[in-house]
């Protein structure tokens, strides 16, 4: 009898609209340094100690300070085909500090500081993928080289070359779906433009993602649209449960936002009020040409009073016709070489 | 037969009042809650109709959205050519009060080169979000989402939004494609002021153009449950001589499965924008 006091007296303090169900309206930043999957290390553990998530954050911190650097103005130009080390833009002047935002600790939930975001399968990892999803996966990563500067497709013959057609590239260059999970569904923090906006109504919650400026409309109390229409972020539709509320997402493209999945891909969310200033986001992911089981992840969003700026990824996208200019010349000067 | 005779005449008086009062009394409208504040609802998917995206000012139907002369008039210009009826523009008796744009000079003489040349310089063409006010009435349906406390409009071209500040964050600290938006409720309007938009958008299929000294004052107004008015005070001194208004009725999509869709052009003008940079281009002949 207590406990159901003090669980309706916490319930009760939520915001709420009108209609009584959870307000969960806001702008929330979802950066953190939890993974979506558990580091192998760490086992079945589903929490870090106190102790542990400082030393993470202050690595981090310390991290972020040491190559948060001017860059020299005097620099040299670097060397052709990039310094060989790993990175995006083959290292010959990509991202530095100042543009990534991943969050300053790993999240908390039940007071527990997260060792992923992943809580099943209990290792934290995703499951085993399907033969077939295994097949796509390194057929891909045939194609997702670090650029060496050197076209790799005409020396191996790998026909069609990865930069071919705009087609070819992924989603996230081509200014069609923010990179990563970010828009989801499940809607995953990447490294930098983690806001996301909701605004609830009474028959519809939108949430709004940063990244490439992708605003999912949830239906309320709505039935699937036919699957003849695929919509990039899939169709959504919610009910309330008790004060969660879960929304249903069917009907993908044959590229979802969420990397491996396929238009098979089913996921559902849940969102709960948890305090003022945060919700819980629950999700599983289910795809059964892809994984062999479903999977479920959890992670918090925090509240901020930050401000959404405009993403125009396309209006701006003059890298693109760069990224396809450059291989061409990569390719011609392959063949220039492979002549006698 | 004068009591019958009297009952007749104020049936009548009853029956004319009774229908001049259906005439006469406005729908009422829809309104949030009171606990959430009582303002009219505008919650739904809008659209404009008419002719206003391809040319906002009062115009006769014409043959092109890009002409060139011909031996006895203007003809549709070759890239267009092959659109025939499809490629022509519908009259309109315009939106702008009063018919037309007071241009400076010089702007009148841009609009025209942006008109002659209009397949190379239109935003819409290359799918870039259209700015304001244009993507009220563009071809394509709006979805306002409203409650107590936010107004966030969601446009299926090209999947552009605005959310509507009702706390003024000051100047706009750069310059986008839909500007800054802060609200404000005079009475049952909702006025909203838009700033720092970039000169990169048009107003319509015309060459109709602005500087980002562009600033929109919008005032949406629920008439009836199904349909609100428009209205956009254009105000840019390095374009024009003076401000100018626009009005039109929006009307609420009735269909009961109205949705937005997807319509991310991105995808669809790849070919146009990139299409030259394929290891082997297509033949566009």
């Amino acid at each position: 009898m207590l406990t159901l006091i003090a669980v309706s007296l916490l319930v009760a303090d939520l915001p709420r609209t009108a209609s009584g169900h959870p307000d969960l309206s806001g702008m929330y930043d979802i950066a953190t340094l939890t993974p979506l999957t558990r580091p192998p290390g760490l086992g079945d553990r589903l929490s870090l100690t106190d102790a542990e998530a400082a030393a993470i954050a202050s690595a981090t911190a310390a991290r972020m300070a040491a190559t948060n650097q001017a860059s020299d103005p005097n620099r040299a130009a670097p060397p052709t085909g990039g310094d060989g080390s790993e990175g995006p833009a083959g290292n010959v002047g990509g991202y530095n500090t100042v543009w990534t935002d991943i969050g300053t600790g790993a999240f908390k939930i039940d007071g527990q500081y997260r060792t992923s975001i992943i809580v099943d399968p209990v290792n934290g990892r995703l499951p085993a993928m399907t033969p077939e999803a295994r097949a796509k996966g390194a057929a891909r990563a045939k194609y997702n080289r670090p650029n060496r500067g050197d076209a790799f497709w005409i020396t191996e013959g790998i026909v069609p070359g990865p930069y071919d057609d705009p087609e070819l590239r992924p989603t996230a260059e081509r200014c069609l779906l923010a990179f990563g999970a970010s828009a989801g569904p499940p809607a995953l923090p990447v490294m930098y433009n983690n806001l996301k906006q909701i605004v609830q109504t009474k028959d519809h919650v939108m949430i709004l993602n940063e990244m490439v400026h992708d605003a999912r409309v949830v239906r309320l109390n709505s039935k699937h649209e036919p699957p003849e229409i695929r919509r990039w972020l899939g169709d959504s539709i919610g009910h309330w449960e008790g004060d969660t509320l879960v929304v249903d997402t069917i009907n993908f493209n044959d590229q979802p936002a969420l990397g491996s999945a396929d238009r098979n891909l089913h996921v559902i969310e849940r969102f709960t009020r948890v305090d003022a200033k945060t919700l819980r986001y629950k999700f599983t992911v289910d795809d059964p040409t892809v994984w062999s089981k479903p999977w479920t992840g959890e992670i918090v969003w925090p509240a901020t009073d930050a401000r959404m700026y405009e993403y125009a990824c396309h209006e701006g996208n003059y890298s693109f016709a760069g990224i396809l200019r450059g291989a061409r010349r990569l390719e011609a000067e392959a063949l220039a070489k492979k002549k006698p | 037969m004068t009591s019958v005779l009297m009952k007749l005449c104020l049936g009548l008086i009853v029956a004319f009042m009774a229908s001049g009062q259906v005439r006469t009394q406005p729908a009422a409208i829809p309104r949030l809650s009171a606990a959430s504040g009582g303002k009219p609802d505008f919650n739904g998917i809008w659209q404009a109709m008419g002719s206003a995206h391809y040319d906002i000012e009062r115009h006769m139907a014409r043959a092109s959205m890009m002409l060139r002369a011909g031996p006895h008039g203007p003809l549709p210009a070759v890239p267009v050519l092959r659109l025939g009826a499809v490629g022509s523009v519908p009259g309109g008796m315009g939106i702008v009060e009063g018919g037309q744009i007071p241009y400076k000079p010089e702007a009148q003489k841009k609009r025209e080169e942006n008109r002659a040349q209009w397949i190379d310089h239109d935003p819409e063409i290359r799918c870039y979000m259209p700015g304001v006010p244009r993507a009220t009435y563009m071809p394509f349906p709006f979805q306002i989402l409203q409650n107590a406390k936010q107004f966030f409009i969601n446009y299926e071209f090209a999947g552009a939004f605005r959310d509507i500040y009702f706390k003024n964050p000051g100047p706009a600290e750069t310059d986008s494609w839909m500007g800054q938006s802060v609200g404000r409720w005079e009475g049952d309007t909702l006025v909203v002021d838009v700033t720092g938009q970039n000169d990169q958008t048009w107003f319509d299929r015309s060459g109709t153009h602005h500087s980002n000294q562009l600033h929109v004052v919008e005032r949406y107004k629920l008439i009836t449950p199904n349909h609100l008015q428009y209205e956009a005070t254009i105000e840019d001194p390095e374009v024009f001589t003076k401000p100018w208004k626009m009005s039109m009725p929006l009307y609420r999509r009735m269909e009961p499965d109205a949705r937005l869709m997807d319509f991310k052009c991105v995808e669809f003008v790849e070919e146009l924008v990139f299409g030259e940079f394929r290891r082997q281009p297509l033949k566009r002949e």
